[in-house]
């Protein structure tokens, strides 16, 4: 779980350019974390090649929160 | 060492950021020597270039604003282009737009704005920034812009673009043969699929990647390193006796 939280906060500060304090389970990834929709398409292509696993377009709707990414990813392994 | 492109400055538009063909284009243009000048639309991308510029040490001869979708833009864009390199040897158009709405469902849906805005971006484009390239591109050129099998035949989800992409293919024709007068060369690749951002908005990229890699010739996909290297052909003297030809890049899937 701390495995993948820290993945996913990784690539999230490298692809939204925040800094990783802000990276909490609770933050929003588009309220918080200020994310437009390419961003969210760019986060996602970013963690299907980082966890080489396939997130659809209708799952992909439902992310809001960071935690919501981690759950998603822990819930597939 | 003299390269392939020492000397040439090129123009490359659409860097959205590292997964863009047009980043895998600008790589293999750095190889081969060419100075580089790149345009963006958003703050987003330049930020992006910027960051691409300073990983793959980079220095490109000039960065500018323009959006394709304002001729006024277009030709500050290349005016600026002119004071700051001269003239210009090869362009590189990577542009393309469609709403996300008219990349899946049905496709008579497809509303008037929705075609008109993909027109207008993904081919119109390549009309206008072709009228200002070529007044710069005094000692001949080469001007090469992407497209896809969607153009050609259908493809599932691909939608408003296919239509936009068959036009962008006829506009490389009737521009190659206006502008070989002039010694401007006017070509397009066609690539296979590609998990670009764009991409990722047409419905179902996914499965699309998976089925392409089993039929194609080659027994998979093809990467932005790959159309990088076939549109730096295009740009290159190697393929001075070609134009108007729309090269398929694409492991071979277009034979089936």
């Amino acid at each position: 779980m701390a495995d993948t939280l820290n993945r996913v906060q990784r690539i999230i500060v490298d692809r939204l350019g925040v800094d990783a304090s802000e990276v909490t389970p609770e933050a929003a990834v588009k309220d918080d974390l200020g994310a437009d929709s390419l961003d969210v398409m760019d986060l996602i292509l970013e963690l299907e090649d980082e966890f080489s696993m396939e997130i659809s377009d209708e799952q992909a709707e439902k992310i809001n929160t960071v935690g919501d990414i981690v759950n998603y990813i822990e819930s597939r392994s | 060492m003299t390269k392939l492109m020492s000397g040439k400055n090129v123009v490359v538009m659409g860097v959205a950021n590292d997964r863009s063909i047009a980043w895998g284009v600008a790589k293999s243009l750095h190889t081969a020597g060419a100075n580089l000048i790149f345009t963006y639309r958003k703050e987003r991308s330049y930020r992006k270039l910027c960051d691409l510029f300073s990983k793959f040490e980079i220095k490109p001869l000039h960065i500018l604003r323009c959006d394709v979708s304002d001729d006024e833009s277009i030709k500050n864009t290349f005016v600026e282009i002119k004071q700051i390199a001269g003239s210009i040897h090869g362009l590189v158009h990577s542009i393309a737009y469609a709403e996300k709405d008219d990349l899946q469902g049905e496709y008579f849906d497809t509303s008037r704005p929705g075609y008109l805005l993909a027109h207008s971006i993904s081919s119109y484009s390549l009309i206008a920034v072709a009228r200002e390239a070529q007044k710069i591109m005094t000692h001949g050129g080469s001007i090469v812009t992407q497209s896809y099998i969607g153009a050609e035949r259908f493809v599932e989800n691909y939608n408003v673009m296919g239509p936009a992409k068959a036009a962008l293919e006829a506009n490389v024709r009737y521009l190659a043969d206006n502008l070989g007068k002039y010694n401007i060369r006017v070509n397009a690749v066609s690539s296979g699929p590609i998990r670009t951002l764009l991409a990722k908005g047409t419905a179902g990229m996914n499965g699309l990647l998976r089925t392409r890699a089993e039929k194609a010739p080659l027994r998979r996909n093809v990467d932005q390193n790959e159309v990088g290297d076939a549109t730096l052909f295009l740009l290159s003297s190697l393929s001075r006796g070609i134009t108007g030809e729309v090269l398929h890049v694409d492991a071979g899937y277009h034979i089936r």
